[in-house]
């Protein structure tokens, strides 16, 4: 591997100063599983590493009801958190699936959203979670939506002297439940074809169904049976990673359910209008026209995922399979 | 330039004079000589190169070694007792023929021990994420599951 220096600050003002110092020449590393895999790969060639590792409270989680995070948080404390997974649980199902283990312990959700791969399985849930994202450098700070965070493949709005320390998920409505699928060839250790992250607010938290047994059936099947007791959606953010350049937002499909009545129907149609809006292209993991019919798929099931969350909060979480 | 580390390594302080760009893969197995660890990929994907540090896994391959300074390391020659008695989890792993060529093994026993240390009684389920890090191209995996479903008295 090429060689380099390792700088271990122990202050953020102190990396500041080491990135502002160095500029160009320097690359910041969190966990290090994609820099040194870069480096390996002779993507880049940094002369100077400074880590992130000895600053303190970069790995903090606070909640009071919005949740803010460090950016040194690993993929696998976001896993362990069961405030996150109670009420932040598109993020935990895109963890749950990220890499293994090993990654996990190491990889941090400021690294996965830094490196912006279109692939990062933290972009989309973020999105959906109406995350903004802090920066700062010597000079400036800054706090922006994460939409404007990504401006292409592996591209960002940060700076060579920029360092990312906060992500800020703001506190969801109430009745809010949200999900996000990783679509991967197999069940671990792989790259999405495709990634869906969907944010419900309903009007209401419970339901009174036509048949007794309509509680205990699939949300599709409530969604059916629900006779003059009309749910509403008060709220909702649609976001799809693999699907265009950046992560981003099915706007349209947003507009066509807020404040709507929701239904089998208009899920489905929601459902096609985000894969309208999408931009998925032809790739090794998969073609355009897969992705787009995917896309048709899992936005209507990670929708009735969300509102199955805010229905039945008892039970369980983790999306392994979808019903 | 180099730099010096120190590290509890498999229950003892060492000190090691290491160049910055090294991974703690070639620290353990170049300058340390401590070859039960293996490299697979070199990338992160297989697992081979599986450590515990502070008690948790990470890829020794992709894992800066100065990051290892003020740590806990352990390899796969700190799972048995000094006295030359195999850990449970290996004795497990030979019982059940979760050992063909034995290459992922000394990553895969680590992942096992990582797991059991967190989770005493883990489902199937469990098992398979918690393995999914560790590549086997010999035992299509069912008995390395069996082993740990057996250490856990399952
Ligand atoms: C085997 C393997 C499997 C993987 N599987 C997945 C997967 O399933 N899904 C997925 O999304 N990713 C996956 N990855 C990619 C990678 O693990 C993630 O992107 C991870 O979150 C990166 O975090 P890190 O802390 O290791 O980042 P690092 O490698 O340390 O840094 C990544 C980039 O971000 C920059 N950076 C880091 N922190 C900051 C900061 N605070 N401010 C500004 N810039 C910063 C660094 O300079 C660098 O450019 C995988 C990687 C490997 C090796
Ligand atoms: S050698 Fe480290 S993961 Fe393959
Ligand atoms: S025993 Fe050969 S790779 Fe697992």
């Amino acid at each position: 591997m090429k060689k380099f220096e390792y700088l271990k600050p122990h202050t953020l003002d102190e990396a500041l100063i080491l990135l502002d110092q160095y500029g160009g020449r320097a690359r910041l590393i969190a966990g290090g599983t994609d820099v040194i895999v870069m480096i390996k790969q002779k993507e880049i060639s940094p002369d100077v590493l400074i880590s992130l590792q000895e600053i303190p409270d970069l790995d903090r989680i606070n909640y009071n009801g919005s949740l803010s995070m460090g950016p040194m948080v690993t993929h696998r404390a976001i896993e362990k958190s069961e405030i996150i997974r109670k009420n932040f649980s598109a993020l935990t199902d895109a963890v749950d699936v990220l890499g293994s283990v090993q990654i996990r312990n190491v990889a941090t959700i400021g690294g996965n959203i830094s490196t912006a791969a279109p692939s990062a399985d933290t972009a989309a849930p973020l999105l959906a979670l109406g995350a903004r994202v802090k920066l700062k450098s010597m000079k400036t700070e800054r706090t922006i939506p994460i939409e404007q965070f990504f401006t292409g493949p592996g591209e960002t709005v940060l700076q060579k002297d920029d360092i990312l320390t906060e992500i800020i998920i703001p506190k969801p409505l109430p009745n809010t439940g949200s999900a996000y699928w990783k679509h991967q060839r197999r069940g671990a250790l792989d790259l999405p074809i495709l990634g869906v992250a969907v944010l419900l607010s309903l009007d209401k938290a419970t339901v009174t169904c036509s048949d007794l047994l309509c509680t205990a059936s699939p949300i599709s099947t409530v969604l059916h049976s629900l006779e003059g007791d009309e749910v509403f959606c008060k709220e909702v953010r649609i976001a799809l990673g693999v699907a265009a350049p950046t992560p981003m937002r099915a706007i349209d499909a947003e507009k066509l359910l807020r404040s709507k009545k929701i239904s089998d129907e208009l899920l489905e149609e929601v459902a096609e209008t985000a894969a309208k809006e999408a931009q998925p292209r032809d790739s090794i993991r998969g073609e355009a026209w897969y992705r787009r019919d995917m896309i048709k798929v899992l936005v209507k099931r990670m929708a009735m995922k969300s509102i199955e969350r805010v229905l039945k909060p008892e039970e369980t979480v983790f999306p392994v399979r979808l019903w | 330039m180099k730099q010096t580390i120190n590290f509890i390594l498999n229950g003892e302080p060492v000190s090691v004079e290491v160049e910055p760009h090294l991974t703690l893969l070639q620290v353990l197995r170049d300058k340390l000589e401590l070859t039960g660890t293996k490299e697979g990929c070199g990338m992160g994907e297989c697992g081979a190169c599986t450590v515990l540090l502070n008690g948790k896994t990470v890829n020794s391959c992709i894992f800066p070694a100065l990051e290892a300074d003020g740590k806990s390391v352990m390899t796969i020659e700190g799972l048995t007792d000094g006295q030359g008695h195999l850990h449970p989890i290996q004795k497990a792993f030979i019982e059940y023929g979760a050992i063909q060529c034995g290459f992922c093994t000394p990553g895969m026993v680590l992942s096992a021990k990582a797991l059991l240390d967190e989770n005493t009684k883990p489902t199937e389920e469990e098992i398979r994420h918690g393995i999914a890090g560790n590549l086997c191209r010999c035992t299509g995996y069912l008995q390395i599951i069996e082993a740990i479903k057996a250490v856990s008295g399952q």
